[in-house]
C-alpha cells in the first residue's frame, strides 16, 4: 500500500531548478532511502513533503489525501513527522518539555481550560507525559529528560530529535541525515533504533543518509538523485553498482 | 544538593514542586498580607504600584520572554485599559465588571494588532509595535469626547458593591489579589499546551510549525493575552495615577515594561516580579540619589530616562538573563557550595543552526 505519493514534484529558486519532475511512492512499512551528492536536492525534497516551500509543479498526495496545498502545521497533524538536518530543537527548554511538544497535535482543551487548569487539562497532561516516557524508554533517553537541550551533546540531540518527532504519533516519519555527526556506535544503535520503529511502532521511514553502509544495512529502497533530477530507484545493491549514480558521486 | 524523590508523574506538574517552596512562598504571603499594619501609606502605595507593574509584566513576559516577540508598544495596551476602565466607570458600571471589560477589551485589540504583526519578526516588529503606540497615543489625544484630550479624565473611585477601595489598605489588597490571579494564569498556561507552544515558537518558528504547531494562532494567542493582562493592569494603575493623561503612556512608559522583563529575566516569571520591584523603587532611589548629586547633574533634565537606558544596555551586556539569572547563579553557588564551577553558568556559542529556510 502507497502512503506517500510524489509527483512530478518541481521548484526552483530564482534560475536554479533545485527539483525537476521527481515522481516517487513510499510504501507502508518500507524504509526508504534517498541519497546523493550534496546539493542534489534532497533537503529541498523534505521540505517540500512537510510543506515549507511551496510546490510549483506536481502534487503530493499522504493516505490517498491531497495534501499539495496544506500547511506546514497541517502536514504534520496528518501524521508526518520530521527531524532537520543540523537538528532544531528548543534550546532554552528540557528534553522532557521538547518531547510533550512533540503531543501538541493531539491535545483536546481549549485556552480557557488551559488557563484554569482542569481536570481534563491535567489527565490529559498525564496522558501526554506517559507517551512521552514510552518513548523516553525506546530510545533510552532516561538520563536526559530533566536536561536543558543547550547542554546537550550532538549524539544526544540527535536522538533528542527523532524522540520528540516520534512522540506525535506520526505514520510517516522523514528522517534528514540522521547519522551525520555521530560516531561508528551511536551509528550502529541508530540502525537498531531505525528497525525498532518499524517494527514495534509500525512507522514508515524516509530518510536521507550519506553513510552507504547504513542505507544498503536496512533500507527496502533507494532513490539516487542528482542535479535534482532522479537517477534510479531501486534496491540497495542495484542503486550503489549503477553506473550513473558511481559517475554522480566521483563526478 | 537537595534531591527531590519523585514516584509520580503528577510531581513534575505541580505549581509547588516541593515542600520548601509551599514553606517560603507561604511566608512570602503571610509577609505581604501584614505588611498594612507597619507601613506608611505612601510605601504601601509604592507597593501596590509594583504589584501593578507585575501584572503588566507578567503579559508582557508571556509576550517577549515566553514567545519571542519584542513589543515596544505594551504602554498602549496600559492605555487602553486604563482609558476603557475610567471611562466604563464613570458610566456607572461596576468596579468589577468594568475591570474584566476593559482587559478583554485590550485583549481584543491586541489580537487585532497580531494580524499585521505576524508578518514581521525581531527589529521590524518593535517598530511595527511603536508606531501601534504612538496611533494609540494619538487616539488618546484626538478623541475628546471619549477621553477628554489634552485636559486628561478624572478616575471616578473604586467601589466594590458598598465598599469603597479607596483606601490605600484596600487598594493594596486589592492589587495584590490581582497579581496572584495573573501568575496563576500564567503558570497554568505554561505547563499546558498553549505555553509550550508559545516557547516552540521562541525556540524554532520552523520546528515548532513541524511540530504541528500553528504559527499565527499560537503568536495571536500570545498577543492577546498579554495585553489583556497589560490592560488589566493599566485598569488598576488609572486608580494609582487617579487623573489620566495620553502622555502617562508614552514611549518611556514602553521602554519601562521592556526594561523590567529584561532586568527580571527573560522567560521567566520571578524576573518578571523582580523586574516589577525594581522598576517600581527605582525613581524613587534616583529621587534619593538627586539630593546627593551636585546640582548641574541632578537637576538635568531627561535623568531619569537615561539611567533607564543606561541600566537596560548593562545588563544585556553584562547579565542578559537578568536579575533572576544571577539569582540561580548565587543559588548553585551555595547548593554545590565547594564544587561551584564557574563554567557551568558560561555562555556558549551555538553552531551547527539549520539554514534559515525563509
Amino acid at each position: 500500500m502507497t502512503i506517500l505519493q510524489v509527483e512530478n514534484a518541481s521548484i526552483s529558486f530564482g534560475g536554479v531548478k533545485a527539483l525537476q519532475n521527481i515522481s516517487f511512492h513510499v510504501k507502508k512499512d518500507e524504509v526508504f532511502s534517498i541519497i546523493g551528492p550534496n546539493g542534489a536536492g534532497k533537503t529541498t525534497l523534505f521540505n517540500l513533503i512537510s510543506r515549507i516551500y511551496d510546490l510549483k509543479e506536481g502534487s503530493l498526495f499522504f493516505k490517498g489525501v491531497d495534501a499539495t496545498n496544506l500547511s506546514t502545521h497541517q502536514i504534520a497533524k496528518l501524521g508526518i513527522a520530521r527531524t532537520f538536518q543540523n537538528t532544531e530543537l528548543f534550546e532554552q527548554e528540557t528534553v522532557l518539555n521538547n518531547l510533550l511538544i512533540g503531543n501538541h497535535i493531539h491535545r483536546k482543551t481549549s485556552l480557557l481550560q488551559e488557563i484554569i487548569f482542569d481536570r481534563k487539562t491535567r489527565n490529559q497532561e498525564m496522558e501526554f507525559r506517559e507517551n512521552v516516557e514510552a518513548i523516553i524508554d525506546l530510545l533510552d533517553l532516561q538520563a536526559y529528560r530533566y536536561q536543558k537541550i543547550s547542554n546537550l551533546p550532538y549524539g544526544i540531540r540527535k536522538l533528542v530529535e527523532i524522540a520528540r518527532a516520534l512522540s506525535m504519533k506520526p505514520e510517516l516519519i522523514l528522517l534528514d541525515e540522521p547519522s551525520s555527526g555521530l560516531n561508528p556506535e551511536e551509528t550502529e544503535d541508530l540502525i537498531f533504533q531505525i528497525e525498532d520503529l518499524r517494527a514495534e511502532l509500525g512507522i514508515t521511514v524516509l530518510m536521507i543518509e550519506h553513510d552507504m553502509n547504513l542505507v544498503s544495512q536496512i533500507s527496502d529502497r533507494v532513490m539516487a538523485i542528482a542535479d535534482g533530477q532522479t537517477l534510479i530507484v531501486g534496491h540497495p545493491k542495484e542503486v550503489q553498482d549503477h553506473a550513473e549514480v558511481i559517475r554522480a558521486y566521483l563526478g | 544538593m537537595q534531591f527531590i524523590r519523585k514516584t509520580n508523574y503528577y510531581q513534575d506538574i505541580q505549581l509547588f514542586k516541593h515542600g520548601g517552596q509551599i514553606f517560603w512562598y507561604a511566608t512570602l504571603l503571610f509577609f505581604l498580607l501584614f505588611t498594612p499594619l507597619f507601613l506608611s501609606e505612601f510605601y504601601l502605595g509604592e507597593l501596590a504600584l509594583v504589584f501593578i507593574y507585575g501584572i503588566a509584566g507578567v503579559g508582557l513576559m508571556l509576550l517577549t520572554g515566553y514567545t519571542g516577540q519584542v513589543s515596544l508598544g505594551h504602554a498602549a495596551f496600559l492605555g487602553i485599559g486604563a482609558y476603557c476602565h475610567a471611562y466604563l466607570l464613570s458610566h456607572e458600571v461596576p468596579f468589577l465588571i468594568s475591570l474584566t471589560l476593559a482587559t478583554l477589551f485590550s485583549a481584543t485589540v491586541g489580537g487585532i494588532l497580531a494580524i499585521p504583526a505576524l508578518r514581521v519578526t525581531g527589529i521590524y516588529l518593535a517598530v511595527a509595535t511603536l508606531a501601534f503606540s504612538v496611533i494609540v497615543e494619538q487616539i488618546l489625544t484626538h478623541w475628546v469626547s471619549v477621553t477628554g484630550g489634552y485636559r486628561g479624565m478624572l478616575v471616578p473611585a473604586p467601589s466594590l458593591g458598598p465598599i469603597s477601595l479607596q483606601s490605600f489598605e484596600i487598594f493594596y489588597y486589592t492589587c495584590l489579589t490581582f497579581l496572584i490571579l495573573t501568575i496563576f494564569i500564567a503558570l497554568n498556561l505554561l505547563r499546558s499546551p498553549t505555553g509550550r507552544a508559545m516557547t516552540a515558537v521562541r525556540d524554532s518558528e520552523i520546528s515548532a510549525e513541524s511540530m504541528g504547531i500553528n504559527l499565527a494562532q499560537t503568536k495571536a494567542i500570545a498577543f492577546s493575552l498579554s495585553s489583556g493582562l497589560t490592560g488589566l493592569a493599566g485598569g488598576l494603575l488609572a486608580h494609582k495615577i487617579g487623573y489620566l493623561a495620553p502622555d502617562s503612556f508614552n514611549l518611556l512608559m514602553s521602554i519601562q515594561l521592556l526594561l523590567m522583563v529584561v532586568v527580571g529575566g527573560l522567560g521567566s516569571l520571578h524576573g518578571a516580579v523582580y523586574g516589577a520591584i525594581f522598576i517600581g523603587f527605582l525613581p524613587q532611589a534616583i529621587a534619593l540619589l538627586r539630593d546627593s548629586l551636585p546640582g548641574t547633574v541632578a537637576h538635568t533634565p531627561g535623568l531619569e530616562p537615561g539611567i533607564f537606558g543606561l541600566i537596560l544596555v548593562l545588563v544585556l551586556i553584562y547579565e542578559p538573563l537578568g536579575i533572576y539569572g544571577r539569582w540561580i547563579k548565587i543559588r548553585s553557588f551555595f547548593e554545590e557550595f565547594p564544587l561551584y564551577r564557574q563554567a557551568t553558568h558560561k555562555r556558549q556559542r551555538t553552531f551547527l543552526k539549520t539554514e534559515r529556510l525563509r
